[in-house]
C-alpha cells in the first residue's frame, strides 16, 4: 500500500514538473522573441507570424483535448473557432463606443467568443458524443460546415427596430437609414479592432496550458481517459461517460473559440470561407496534433509553432508543405499504431514504458498500445 | 411542372451519389473502416480522363476504361501501403491514416495539375426526351447516369450474393476471423473491395464532372462526403441502402438548392445526416448490431 501512495505521489510530482516544464518553454520561447524583436532580428514578415503563432498552438491544445484524451476525431474545430471568431467580432464591433477601455473590451470579448464556441460545443457534444469513431468524425465536420456555410451566407444589421436577419441580400434586410451593418453575408464583418498583440496571445496560450494540463491531472480528466482507454469498464465503475466526455468536448470548444478571437481581432476583415474555417483547417490542426504526439500537450504547441514557421522560413518548400505533411501524417500513423510496428519496438527495445509505475507489472503486450508516445 | 424537373434533375445527381456511396459502404461493410480517400479517387479517375481525352486521341470510352483501370490499381495501392500496416490498430488510427491519404491525393493533383481549374467537356452524348408537351425535359446525360447506376447497382448485388469472391465478402464482413479459420482470405477480400470501389469511382468521376464541369483538386472532396452521409442515410454497408441514400440526398439538395437557398444546401445536406443519425443511427435499412463486452 505505501509502495502505492509513494508511486502516485512520484507520478504526480512528476506531472507537475512536466506541466511546469511545459509552461517555462513557453515563457521563454516568449522572452527570446521579444528580446529578439527588441534588438530588430525579427523580419516583418515573421512579425506577422507571431499572433498566428498563439492561435494556431491554442486550438491544437484544445484538439488534443479530445483526439489524445477523449480519444475521438473532431472535425469541427474550426467550426467552433468560426463561433469564437464571430462572436467576439460581433461584440467589439457594436461595443467600440460604449466600452472606451481597449483592454476591457478585449477581455470581455475573449471571454464572449469562449463562452459562445464553448455553448455550441455543449449543445452539439450532446447528441454527438453518443457517437463514437468515423460517426462522430463525420457528424463534427458536418457541424463545422453548417456553422460556416450559415455564419458565410448570413446578413445581419440592427437599427431603432432591433435585430434584422436575412440570407439574401443588404438590402432586404430593409435597415433604416441609421442602420448598421454588422455582417455582410460572405463580405463578413469588418472593423473589427486589431486588438490580438502576440503578448496577449501568448498569456492566453499560458491560460489554456494550465486549464488543459489541470484538466487533464484531476479526476475528471482520468474520468475521461478511463473511457477512452475501455468506455464499457469505465461505465461499470460507475464513471458518468457522458458527463465527463461532455466536460472534455466542452472546454475545448472553449478554447478554439479563444483561438477564434485571436484571429479575428487580428484580420482586418472576418470571412467566413471553406479556406480559413472549412474542414480542411480542422485537418490541419489535426496534422499538428498528430505530429506533436496524440496526447502528449507540450507537442502540440512545439508542432503548432514549427510547421506554421517552417514553410515562411523556407519560401521555396510552400508548395510541397501540404503534400509532405500529408505524407508523415500517414507514415506517423503507420510507426505509432500498426501493430507489427508496436511489436517490433518492443523487441528492439524502442517502445518507451507507458508508466514508470507499470514497470514491476506484467503488462501484457497489447496493453500499452499508443499512449503518451 | 418546375418541381418535376427538379426531383428528376436530383434524381440524376443522387444516381450519382449513390455509385460513389456504394464504394464507401462496401469499404466500410468489410474493412471496418471510412475511407475518407473515396472522394479523391474520383478526382483523380476525371483528370485521368481528362488528361487522355484533351492530349490524345484516344476514344472517351477506352478512356473511360484505362480510367477504371487505373482507379482499381490506385484503390488498391492506397490499401496495400497506408491500411493494411494498420489492420487491427485503433479505429482512429486508422481515420487520422484515410485523411492523410485523402490530403495526400489532393495536394498531389495540386502539384501534378495546378491550381487553375479545367473545364471537362461531357462526351456522353445522348438524345434528351420531352413529356408534357415540352414541360418536362429529361436530359440525356440523366437517362445515361441514371442506367449505369441501376446496372452497376444490380451487377454488384448479382456478384456479392451469387459468386464465391462475392460470399467471401459477406464471410469477411460478418467475422473476419472466423472468415480466416474457414480458410477465405481476408486480405485479398478486402483488396478485392477497394478495388471494386475505385473503379466505380472513376466511373462516378466522369458522371459527375459531365453534370459539373469544373474539374480541380477539390472535385472529388465534397461529393465524396456527401455520397457518405448518402451511405449512413441508407444504412451503411447495405447496397440498395446506398441506392435509397443516393438518391434521397440528391433530391434533398437539389429542392434545397432550388427553393430554399443555393448556399445553405450543403448545410441541409449535413443537418438531414446529423438528425439521421440521433434518430435512426444504422440508417433506413441497417442492421442493429449489439456490442458485446
Amino acid at each position: 500500500m505505501s509502495e502505492l501512495a509513494k508511486n502516485s505521489k512520484k507520478n504526480l510530482n512528476k506531472s507537475v514538473q512536466s506541466e511546469i516544464t511545459t509552461l517555462l518553454i513557453v515563457a521563454v520561447a516568449f522572452v527570446i522573441v521579444e528580446i529578439f524583436k527588441s534588438v530588430g532580428l525579427i523580419n516583418s514578415h515573421v512579425q506577422g507570424m507571431l499572433v498566428p503563432l498563439c492561435y494556431y498552438s491554442i486550438v491544437a491544445v484544445s484538439l488534443n483535448l479530445v483526439v489524445g484524451i477523449l480519444g475521438d476525431l473532431s472535425l469541427g474545430h474550426a467550426g467552433f473557432m468560426c463561433v469564437g471568431a464571430y462572436a467576439s467580432s460581433i461584440f467589439s464591433v457594436v461595443t467600440k463606443d460604449a466600452i472606451p477601455s481597449t483592454w476591457l473590451r478585449f477581455t470581455l470579448a475573449i471571454i464572449l467568443g469562449g463562452i459562445f464556441a464553448a455553448i455550441f460545443g455543449f449543445l452539439i457534444g450532446i447528441p454527438v458524443l453518443r457517437l463514437s469513431g468515423d460517426y462522430l468524425a463525420i457528424v463534427t465536420l458536418a457541424f463545422g460546415e453548417i456553422i460556416k456555410n450559415i455564419l458565410g451566407s448570413i446578413y445581419v444589421g440592427y437599427d431603432s427596430n432591433g435585430i434584422h436577419m436575412s440570407f439574401e441580400s443588404t438590402s432586404s434586410l430593409n435597415l433604416e437609414e441609421d442602420g448598421k451593418l454588422l455582417i455582410n453575408g460572405p463580405l463578413g464583418i469588418s472593423g473589427t479592432p486589431k486588438n490580438a498583440t502576440f503578448e496577449v496571445g501568448v498569456v492566453l496560450l499560458l491560460i489554456t496550458l494550465v486549464v488543459v494540463l489541470n484538466f487533464i491531472n484531476s479526476r475528471g480528466g482520468r474520468a475521461v481517459m478511463s473511457v477512452r482507454d475501455n468506455r464499457i469498464a469505465a461505465e461499470s465503475v460507475g464513471i458518468n461517460v457522458t458527463k465527463y466526455k461532455l466536460i472534455a468536448f466542452t472546454l475545448s470548444a472553449f478554447f478554439a473559440g479563444i483561438a477564434g478571437v485571436l484571429y479575428s481581432h487580428n484580420i482586418a476583415v472576418l470571412a467566413a470561407s471553406s479556406k480559413n474555417f472549412g474542414y480542411n483547417m480542422s485537418i490541419l490542426f489535426l496534422v499538428f496534433v498528430v505530429l506533436g504526439g496524440i496526447g502528449n500537450i507540450r507537442g502540440s504547441v512545439i508542432a503548432a509553432v514549427v510547421l506554421t514557421l517552417l514553410p515562411e522560413l523556407l519560401r521555396s518548400m510552400n508548395d510541397y508543405r501540404m503534400l509532405i505533411y500529408s505524407i508523415v501524417l500517414i507514415l506517423m500513423m503507420i510507426f505509432t499504431s500498426s501493430p507489427k510496428m508496436i511489436e517490433y519496438r518492443e523487441k528492439h527495445g524502442l517502445h518507451r514504458k507507458v508508466k514508470a509505475g507499470n514497470k514491476k507489472n506484467n503488462v501484457p503486450k497489447d496493453a500499452g498500445g499508443e499512449e503518451n508516445v | 411542372m418546375e418541381f418535376l424537373n427538379n426531383v428528376i434533375n436530383g434524381i440524376s445527381l443522387g444516381s450519382i451519389y449513390a455509385v460513389i456511396a456504394l464504394g464507401y459502404t462496401m469499404v466500410y461493410g468489410i474493412a471496418k473502416m471510412l475511407n475518407f480517400a473515396h472522394g479523391d479517387i474520383i478526382m483523380v479517375g476525371s483528370y485521368i480522363v481528362f488528361i487522355l481525352m484533351s492530349r490524345t486521341s484516344v476514344n472517351p470510352y477506352i478512356a473511360l476504361l484505362i480510367s477504371i483501370a487505373a482507379c482499381t490499381v490506385l484503390g488498391v495501392l492506397v490499401e496495400r501501403l497506408a491500411y493494411r500496416p494498420l489492420r487491427g490498430a485503433s479505429p482512429l488510427a486508422v481515420l487520422i491514416t484515410a485523411i492523410g491519404v485523402s490530403y495526400f491525393l489532393e495536394n498531389a493533383a495540386l502539384l501534378i495539375f495546378g491550381s487553375q481549374a479545367k473545364n471537362f467537356t461531357s462526351f456522353i452524348k445522348f438524345p434528351s426526351i420531352t413529356f408534357g408537351g415540352g414541360a418536362v425535359v429529361i436530359q440525356g446525360l440523366t437517362i445515361v447516369t441514371i442506367v449505369v447506376s441501376l446496372v452497376i447497382m444490380i451487377v454488384l448485388t448479382l456478384f456479392v450474393n451469387k459468386t464465391k469472391p462475392g460470399k467471401a465478402m459477406l464471410a469477411v464482413s460478418e467475422d473476419q476471423g472466423a472468415a480466416q479459420l474457414m480458410g477465405i482470405n481476408v486480405n485479398k477480400t478486402i483488396a478485392l473491395t477497394f478495388a471494386i470501389g475505385s473503379g466505380l469511382a472513376a466511373i462516378a468521376g466522369v458522371l459527375l464532372c459531365s453534370k459539373y464541369p469544373t474539374l480541380s483538386s477539390q472535385t472529388g472532396a465534397m461529393p465524396g462526403i456527401k455520397a457518405f452521409v448518402a451511405a449512413v442515410l441508407g444504412g451503411i454497408g447495405s447496397i440498395p441502402g446506398a441506392a435509397i441514400g443516393g438518391l434521397l440526398i440528391g433530391i434533398i439538395e437539389i429542392l434545397s438548392k432550388t427553393y430554399i437557398s443555393s448556399q445553405l444546401s450543403d448545410a441541409i445536406v449535413f443537418a438531414v445526416l446529423i438528425v439521421v443519425l440521433l434518430v435512426k443511427p444504422t440508417g433506413i435499412l441497417g442492421k442493429k448490431v449489439q456490442v458485446k463486452v
